[in-house]
């Protein structure tokens, strides 16, 4: 009962200055905060659309230098432990500075068997229950052990055991900036989620409007076909 | 009160796996969330050590250096250069039309045509929707029944899980701890035998409900000579021509030749007979062969081509399976140029793709990880072990308790989660019971097949739905109307494919030898190079690992980078780890 009281005490006033009619439950003093709130979601969003746009490339590369590496080595018998170690490094890059941008198109998948079936408000609040309750915890745990190695590695200028291996710190360093780059983007959908709840804004997990790869595939496949068609005919 | 919770910590924390799992949050963080909480009330109740979390960041390291799965945005990549090349469009539309006059020869030509692409990639979806827009109007228009045409599309574009090099049998070899090139030579039998049933199924239907899968009439067949005859018999004959100069070569070989290699490059000459033929032919305007023939070589030439670049190099021990990925990648890429279907668009399209699968793949494997650490920590593998080896029957009570498992939970979550959550729990039990782990692994690939086919939510069956027709609409060539596919008829013509599949199965609990025979008897002094497990030194070197590996001169640590000069050593610190946790609780 203690705690009721409390609430009673402290919170509504500061929900009263809320936007009127809606039960947020953190205190959000004016509307002008929201529109802040959300501004930093923009930036957010648009951060890490910009890194998955050129980190992108990194899968290119990771492909084309292990073809190489291959070739090279089968046919002039000779190999380079810094262009092995690299193929790792940039296969690292990819999934650990991607892992913001994957939220923001949503492609972390789900098991929505159940969920599904109930209303989008609940469905949102899951995901805002998803966000603080186990997203963020792992993302700052995860952050808070690696980091401590990421500084001892840079301090002793720690380099692969490998002969003409690569430095290692650059490496480590990725984890905490993929994680860092991964709290963020789910800060913002935090923040779009809740938007979405006090009726902000439009529904966040509509996916955007890019198509899948699929959706193209068929299409290509479609307008191939309608081509022939129409050279068949003539 | 603590009690309880101490004496049940293990199927309790299972239980809120499968909770935090259903409540519809990203798997991922689900897993993590999982394995933090009960991590930490471990340590509060003093059931495990403070320090527990300290081994995450060694995991994660290791997860990076993981050789093996950077195989795994390698062959997604390749996979959707290739779909969009037009090669799958070609293959079906020729050898549609190949089969097509006889009963039931569309279907069987999109199960061939669903293996080949399945041995060039291992994308369900490019398969399902290339089928799904191509061969499923023209069986339509002749009409074939509408389940027998859908269930026939989405198992063929299945067999791209089962028929190496596919994502799965990756995976499992991570999860396992076996290495890729055993996995896929062992689940090269079972998917042509797959394949083999699948036609097996359309012949029967063919004898006994000829009406479901009538022939094409002849004017179906576009591809013929001026003289309208269709050609086949010069097709028989290069076909005989190339068969015989690659059995002739293969004896020529010495009998010492391991026999992967020897099929393998029996297959390639073979092929290349039939190839340099059709060349000369078209070269010199000789006509001495049929245009059938000639477009049934060039249109297999890409295809072949590709599968000797990616299995022909893994098999003969040239490339390591992530390597293998790679020049199968840059051969798609290529070939994608040469035919002018690669532009910056679908170029950055498919980088975007893959590196979005790859990050949420290996997030899971993050998440699992994090929830291993403390499942392990409160003795959950023993629980496991104890809960599956109590059964009676013993290895096969086990066997079949495990695939009812595997087989219901398929209807709930695909592949992905299945092999990074349930693998690494019913792994370890089967080792102990002595089961040979790449057999298990191939037996779990052709269950989890079945994910892909299940009513409601089979990925294959999806991705059918998005491209067959949802309206009646009119046929382009003969101007008749046709009725649209309904989603029960997809869900219905699933059903005997999904028999089919279970049925293979238990084939290969009958009959282990279809894993574990095959090709690679003679070939493991051929293959050493892409076969070498981690070798048992490591249980004791684990042990130091952990803390070793912080000043990066522990020799598991670097060993994948060591592959430099020695190109397959597959041994990698994760591994290493993972043992090591293992091993911790019976100490």
């Amino acid at each position: 009962m203690p705690f009721r009281a409390l609430s009673v005490q402290y919170a509504p006033s500061a929900f009263r200055a809320a936007s009127p009619g809606t039960g947020l439950w953190f205190a959000i003093h004016s509307g002008d905060d929201v529109s802040t709130l959300l501004q930093l979601s923009k930036l957010i969003d648009r951060l890490n659309e910009l890194v998955g746009r050129w980190i992108a490339w990194l899968v290119l590369a990771a492909v084309l230098i292990s073809a190489v590496n291959a070739s090279v080595r089968k046919a002039f018998n000779m190999s380079s432990n810094a262009f092995l170690e690299i193929q790792w490094y940039l296969f690292a890059a990819v999934f650990l500075l991607a892992a913001g941008y994957t939220m923001l198109r949503q492609e972390h998948v789900k098991i929505d068997v159940i969920l599904h079936r109930f209303s989008k408000r609940t469905q949102i609040k899951v995901e805002i229950f998803g966000i603080v309750v186990f997203l963020l915890p792992f993302v700052i745990t995860t952050v808070d052990l690696v980091w401590p190695l990421v500084v001892k590695a840079y301090l002793t200028g720690e380099m692969s055991s490998n002969a003409g291996g690569l430095i290692r710190w650059p490496v480590f360093a990725l984890v905490p900036v993929g994680f860092t780059l991964l709290g963020l983007q789910g800060i913002s959908e935090l923040i779009k989620r809740i938007a979405f709840l006090q009726g902000l804004i439009d529904d966040p997990t509509t996916k955007a409007v890019t198509k899948t790869a699929e959706e193209e595939l068929a299409e290509v496949i479609r307008l191939r076909a309608e081509a022939e068609a129409a050279g068949a005919t003539k | 009160m603590i009690e309880f919770l101490q004496a049940y910590m293990a199927p309790i924390m299972f239980g809120g796996l499968v909770v935090f799992l259903l409540m519809g949050y990203s798997v991922a963080f689900s897993l993590a969330a999982c394995g933090l909480l009960f991590g930490f009330i471990g340590i509060e109740l003093g059931m495990l050590p403070a320090s527990l979390m300290q081994a995450l960041p060694l995991r994660v390291f290791g997860i990076m250096q993981n050789d093996t799965l950077l195989a795994i945005p390698f062959f997604t990549f390749m996979g959707l250069i290739l779909e969009r090349s037009g090669m799958a469009e070609d293959l079906l539309d020729t050898i549609g039309q190949l089969f097509g006059p006889v009963r039931g020869g569309l279907a069987v030509a999109v199960i061939l045509v669903g293996a080949m692409l399945a041995a060039t990639t291992g994308v369900v979806a490019a398969s399902v929707i290339s089928m799904g827009l191509i061969s499923l109007p023209i069986m339509l228009r002749y009409g074939y029944d509408r389940r027998v045409a859908s269930g026939v599309i989405a198992a063929s574009g299945t067999l791209a899980q089962i028929i190496p090099p596919s994502l799965v049998l990756i995976i499992m070899a991570d999860q396992l701890g076996k290495s890729v090139g055993d996995l896929y030579k062992g689940a090269f039998i079972p998917g042509f035998v797959l394949t083999g049933l699948y036609v097996g199924f359309i012949a029967l239907v063919a004898i006994f409900r000829p009406a479901y899968v009538p022939a094409l009439p002849a004017e179906a067949r576009t591809i013929r000579e001026p003289d309208g005859s269709p050609g086949l018999r010069s097709l028989g004959l290069l076909f005989l021509v190339s068969v015989g100069s690659a059995v002739a070569f293969a004896k020529s070989r010495p009998d010492s030749t391991a026999t992967d290699e020897l099929i393998v490059v029996s297959m390639c000459v073979g092929v290349g007979v039939a190839f340099v033929l059709s060349v000369v032919n078209k070269v010199f305007k000789l006509g001495l062969l049929s245009k059938m023939a000639e477009r049934v070589t060039f249109v297999l030439i890409p295809p072949l081509g590709l599968i000797f670049l990616v299995l022909g190099t893994i098999f003969l021990g040239v490339a390591t399976p992530t390597e293998g990925g790679a020049m199968g990648a840059t051969g798609a890429l290529a070939m994608a140029l040469a035919r002018k279907r690669l532009d910056m668009k679908l170029l950055r399209q498919a980088m975007d793709s893959t590196m979005k699968l790859s990050c949420f793949v290996l997030f899971i494997l993050l998440g699992s990880t994090v929830f291993s650490l403390a499942f392990q920590g409160v003795d959950g593998p023993k629980w496991v072990e104890h809960l599956l080896t109590s059964l009676p029957g013993g290895q096969l009570g086990f066997l079949i308790v495990v695939n009812i498992l595997i087989f219901v939970l398929a209807f709930f979550l695909d592949f992905f989660e299945l092999s990074f959550i349930v693998v690494p729990l019913i792994g370890p039990v089967a080792e102990k019971l002595g089961i040979d782990l790449v057999w298990f692994g191939v037996l779990l690939a052709v269950n989890m097949q079945t994910s892909f086919m299940h009513p409601p939510f089979g990925f294959a069956l999806f991705y059918l739905r998005s491209v067959a027709p949802v309206d009646d609409y009119k046929d382009r060539v003969t101007g008749n109307t046709v009725a649209r596919v309904t989603t029960g008829q997809i869900y219905w013509g699933s059903v005997p494919f999904v028999l089919i599949q279970i049925f293979m199965v238990g084939l290969i609990i009958a009959f282990p030898n279809l894993v574990s025979g095959g090709l690679g008897k003679k070939a493991d002094l051929d293959t050493t190079n892409i076969q070498i497990d981690v070798q048992p030194s490591d249980y004791k070197q684990s042990s130091d690992a952990d803390n070793a590996k912080l000043f990066g001169n522990d020799p598991a640590a670097s060993a994948p980078a060591g592959a430099a000069s020695e190109p397959a050593k597959e041994e990698d610190p994760m591994e290493a780890v993972k043992r090591s946790l293992q091993t911790e609780p019976k100490k």
